[in-house]
């Protein structure tokens, strides 16, 4: 079981305390947009071994939802940070960068 | 024939006999002792039957690592099988039986599988059973269920009469293991000022220290043990649990402990057993080191015993296995049960040595006393049946087809080397290295399990990293064969893992089938795979197949230990939650007056719903019938409080709500409600409710009462993750107000009659209004909307007044003979007036456009969640099916979820079909079944006749009608 600290509240709790929403920084494609496009928003998704970037809120505490890269195969939490972004922070992939050389970024 | 000795036992008090029985035989023991040391100490050397050969069996271990003494203990409620004997604290009037024979331990029939061993060899449910198909049913499935699983299953009609509890506990250090190294590694850490905990999986501290009367730092170890114990417990950061063992590591340095509480006191005002679920920042594990067996023939005959074991009981509990115990062994350490059975008066005949010469102080010591030491030597066959008779020798290096000599003796305690206890070090994933000279796994402290922050967050100490205090032994020599060319009827004979009768045979005859794996070759041949988890036989089994395969021993690798470590009880995994506490249960403010009314209840999500309310000698169909008439008739009253109230308010809320719903809800005008629809941004329909526009920038969403909490937060995310720069807030008030609904031709006369400040005319107040005001001195929201078809005032109030006003309904509806009616009535009401209901008419795979909703989609909004899915090719296909009525030709009613069957198979092979019913019921309006389903092209076939299933096995037929079936006009809610 996870150990989780909100960016929002600071509070660290057990994962039974959040909610997990799956891959993070996808972009919404609406109405009009190519069937590749929602394809890739509803239903492609990374799943990698390794670096994840992922959606959570804290259901049972605060109710926000944020942001988190996590290492899907060390469990290593990398930083947590504000839903409200369109790209993970500098100095949290910085630290990924120096714990992952081999990382190739976000995208 | 008593196996006591007359002096010493370190833990037994000689002045508190305890009797208990064994099989109804009664024996007796001493306080103190384990179930194990009373049964060896009573004489009982057999206790138990193999599981697939029924072969007698024997205590072989003295700890959690024993494999074969398991026992049913305790009676009726209290009865528990599979409980280890050597684990199992004694107390007066213990109530244990023997497990895997019939009809007695003494003679069983089932042995005969032992003469029948070359019809069993590995994998033989798979190879025997697989053909004929019919046979399974019939004859191996029953043979199996009765020779299969250990013990027998408590009674189904038992209830556990103890209780459970769960504690939460988090500190920077938890230590598991009270010897030397973990008393050491807790003080440490206590000293430096950390919260501890220290976890004894036994009830005494000082692991083998105090066995082997080593000196700790300069005290003998009984004495340095106690010392610490009591400092540890004297210090207000540390805790300190005996009877606790911690069964497994998880993420994030998550573990849970497992303790028994009162196991040993039975019936006592105490939890059986506590769950700790602990944090932790660190976890030392100070686990020890498990004694291997040897694999010769006959390893597994009653009185073959770890020598560690022997000296166990015979330092612990003055019990001794026999009165000639040889000892057979690849190392030094051996020569300790020796030398301890030597003091105490017990014959050693003789110690096997597998080693070419044998050198360390220990065995000198042995040979100064008197005792002989017979070089490379081997055992090469047990003789003896319930008990050892004598060995069998012969030259180590041979493949014992000469005997050089046979040795009387009445028990044989063998060692083959330790292996360090890794398992908490290895659950989380930490790795192991292999050691060369010492032939063991430990841990690859460059490896160690990650914690949050990417660091190693367990460590080990003692002899769980493979640390020995054995100075001045000499080397030991791996055996994992014994003689090292052992013929095959030798091996035939020598039990890898006596729990599950796995041979080292039969993990040759695996490697030979290509089972190359260890995970695969653990799964082929069960090695490993009993209540024990092969503590014992794993190792040994790796290193034959390793052998098997020609590679070496790292190279096979080990399988994966998992939590826990040893079984823990399914009582202490419920904890508290059960019975009444099993899970929360929400209840509205109206749920006592319910149930005093006898109603007859219905979980909705968490939520119990009166589904009806029977009167003395009514069926519940009955009872639903009567409400429904009542409500057509006259007036009735629903509990609606549980509906979700979500309020949705800001300056953009206009333009979220367009967004949310699939209609336009920002021109609703303020003191309007409008039916609306929620879609996911697949498109399929996700929830339904009213909505009611309070002022220009609020509103009020009903949702469903099951997805009140979903659909809230489905608002959270979209306005914190996609459109966070809109001004809007959501609030779930769902829980605030009371709902009550007033249905009925007379429901504007019921509520007059209680007295509103605002006129209730259709002319003031006309359908799909809400109006706010005092209803009988309540501040109230009225809101005219109506899910029956009648003529309804769904009426929120505070939560608080809500029994009140509850309670004023009645009493002013009492000459109209007001009822209240439950969620059936509600379901069978709504059918009639052919409404959808989420969850009925959908299944997450339904487009509102499948149910005649293209009305609530709006054309003008350029986007809504689930618009873009919504235009995908499947979801605009003419094939798709689509709501309407059903009515079947005899009057009867469908079966729910019943398919219309059609000729041919699809490309599944599957019979194809051309609808299913949704919604069925039997409606007292019209007398007669009515329904709702989805068909092909189903609107456009208005009064086709079709089949579908029947309750019975066949068909029935029904004609395809519209699905409103009750007032279509609307003009009976509309008054
Ligand atoms: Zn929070």
């Amino acid at each position: 079981m996870l150990l989780l600290t909100c960016p929002c509240c600071g509070v660290s709790a057990e994962e039974t305390e959040f909610t997990n929403g799956g891959e993070a920084h996808l972009k919404r494609f609406g109405p009009g947009s190519s069937d590749a496009d929602y394809e890739a928003y509803m239903f492609a998704r990374k799943n990698p071994r390794g670096v994840h970037f992922e959606r959570w809120r804290h259901a049972y505490g605060c109710g926000k939802w944020f942001l988190m890269a996590r290492d899907t195969m060390t469990l290593e939490v990398y930083g947590a940070y504000k839903a409200q972004t369109t790209e993970p922070p500098a100095d949290i992939q910085a630290k990924i960068k120096a714990r992952r050389p081999e990382w190739e970024g976000y995208k | 024939m008593s196996h006591r000795l007359g002096t010493g036992g370190r833990l037994i008090d000689r002045a508190r006999p305890m009797d208990f029985t064994f099989n109804g035989k009664s024996m007796r023991g001493y306080a103190g002792d384990s179930l194990g040391a009373a049964l060896l100490g009573a004489g009982q050397v057999l206790v138990g039957r193999s599981f697939k050969y029924h072969r007698p069996r024997g205590i072989v271990a003295s700890g959690a690592e024993e494999p074969n003494a398991l026992v049913g203990l305790g009676e009726g409620q209290r009865f528990e099988p599979n409980q280890r004997v050597t684990t199992t604290e004694l107390f007066s009037g213990l109530k244990a039986v023997s497990q895997n024979h019939w009809p007695s331990l003494e003679f069983d029939v089932g042995a005969v599988n032992a003469k029948l061993w070359r019809f069993f060899p590995a994998g033989f449910y798979y190879k025997t059973f697989i053909s004929p198909r019919p046979l399974w049913k019939h004859v191996y499935e029953p043979i199996i269920r009765r020779s299969a699983g250990l013990g027998k299953a408590p009674d189904a009609e038992t209830r556990d009469a103890d209780r459970y509890e769960q504690l939460y506990a988090y500190c920077d250090v938890i230590v598991a293991g009270g010897g030397v190294a973990g008393l050491k590694a807790a003080r440490q850490a206590a000293d430096e000022g950390k919260r501890v905990i220290l976890t004894e999986q036994n009830p005494h501290f000082g692991g083998r220290a105090v066995v082997d009367g080593i000196e700790v730092e300069g005290q003998a170890a009984e004495d340095w043990v106690k010392a610490q114990v009591a400092a540890l417990q004297a210090m207000p950061n540390v805790t300190v649990l005996d009877r606790t063992m911690v069964s497994g590591v998880y993420d994030h340095g998550y573990v849970l402990a497992y303790q028994r509480v009162a196991d040993h006191t039975p019936g006592a005002e105490k939890p059986r057993h506590r769950l700790w679920r602990v944090r932790a920042g660190q976890v030392i594990s100070a686990t020890g080191a498990i004694e291997r067996p040897l694999s010769f023939a006959g390893n597994d005959i009653p009185g073959v015993m770890l020598a560690s074991a022997i000296r166990d009981f015979v330092v612990n509990y003055a019990v001794s296995p026999g009165k000639k115990v040889a000892i057979v062994t690849n190392n030094d350490d051996a020569y300790r049960t020796a030398l301890a059975l030597h003091a105490v008066g017990v014959t050693v005949p003789a110690v096997i040595d597998a080693r070419k010469e044998v050198t360390g102080d220990l065995p000198a010591k042995a040979r100064a006393a008197g005792i002989r030491v017979i070089e490379d030597c081997a055992v090469r066959y047990v003789e003896g049946g319930k008990s050892v008779t004598g060995v069998q020798l012969c030259r180590f290096n041979s493949d014992g087809g000469a005997v050089i000599e046979t040795l009387a003796c009445d028990a044989l305690g063998m060692s083959g080397g330790w292996s360090p206890v890794v398992h908490l070090w290895s659950h989380c994933g930490g790795k192991l290295t292999w050691d060369e000279g010492r032939a063991l796994f430990r841990p690859d402290a460059n490896r160690p399990p990650l914690g949050h922050d990417g660091q190693g967050f367990v460590t080990c100490v003692g002899a769980s990293n493979g640390e020995f205090d054995d100075e001045g032994e000499a080397a030991m020599l791996p055996v994992w064969l014994m003689p090292a060319q052992a013929s095959y009827e030798l091996r035939a004979k020598a039990w890898l893992d006596p729990q599950n009768d796995v041979k080292v045979s039969d993990v040759q005859l695996a490697a030979k089938e290509g089972y190359a794996s260890v995970e695969h070759t653990k799964r082929y041949t069960t090695l490993g795979m009993a209540t024990d988890q092969g503590k014992l036989s794993n190792i040994n089994g790796l290193a034959i197949l390793s052998d098997a395969l020609g590679q070496p021993i790292p190279q096979t690798g080990t399988t994966t230990f998992r939590p826990p470590y040893t079984p823990i009880s399914i009582g202490a995994i419920g904890g508290e939650a059960r019975g009444g506490i099993f899970q929360p249960l929400r209840k509205t403010p109206i749920y006592d007056w319910h149930m005093a009314q006898g109603a007859y209840w219905e979980p909705v999500g968490h939520w119990r719903r009166p589904y009806c309310y029977p009167k003395t000698g009514e069926t519940h169909g009955d009872a639903v019938k009567r409400e429904i008439n009542q409500v057509r008739k006259s007036v009735g009253l629903l509990d609606a409080s549980t509906l979700g109230k979500i309020i949705v308010k800001g300056p953009d809320a206009g333009r979220f709500m367009d967004m949310l719903y699939t209609n336009m809800m920002s021109n609703l005008k303020v003191g309007k409600c409008r039916y609306g629809l929620m879609c996911n941004e697949n498109g399929f329909l996700s929830d339904d409710g009213v909505v009611a526009r309070l002022s220009e920038d609020t509103f009020l969403c009903h949702t469903t009462s099951g997805g009140a909490d979903r659909i809230h937060g489905w608002m959270e995310d979209w306005l914190q993750c996609e459109w966070w720069d809109w001004k809007v807030h959501v609030v779930n008030l769902t829980e605030q107000y009371a709902q009550i609904a007033v249905v009925g031709p007379n429901a504007r006369k019921v509520i007059e009659k209680v007295g509103a400040d605002f006129d209730l005319s259709a002319e003031s107040f006309p359908f799909m209004d809400w109006k706010e005001g005092k209803i009988g001195g309540i501040e109230a929201r009225a809101f005219r909307i109506s899910f029956s078809g009648e003529l309804s005032y769904e009426i929120a109030v505070p939560a608080s007044k809500g029994q009140a006003f509850w309670d004023k309904l009645m009493a002013a509806g009492a000459e109209f003979g007001v009822m209240p009616y439950g969620t059936e009535a509600l379901h069978v009401m709504r059918a009639e007036k052919g409404f959808i209901m989420i969850g009925d008419e959908t299944d997450g795979t339904v487009i509102p456009q499948d149910l005649g909703l293209n009305w609530a989609i709006s054309k003008k909004k350029e986007d809504f969640l689930g618009k873009r899915g919504m235009e995908r090719e499947a979801m605009v296909s003419p094939d798709r099916w689509q709501l309407v009525g059903l009515e079947t030709l005899d009057g009867s009613v469908l079966p729910d979820g019943a398919l219309a069957p059609l000729p041919g198979k699809n490309d599944n092979g599957q019979q194809e079909t051309q609808g299913r019913v949704t919604s069925t019921y039997f409606s007292p309006t019209l007398g007669k079944g009515i329904a709702m389903g989805i068909v092909h092209n189903g609107p456009k076939r208005m009064g086709e006749v079709i089949q579908f299933q029947s309750a019975a096995g066949g068909t029935v037929a029904a004609r395809i009608v519209d699905p409103c079936f009750y007032d279509k006009a609307g003009e009976k809610q509309n008054v």
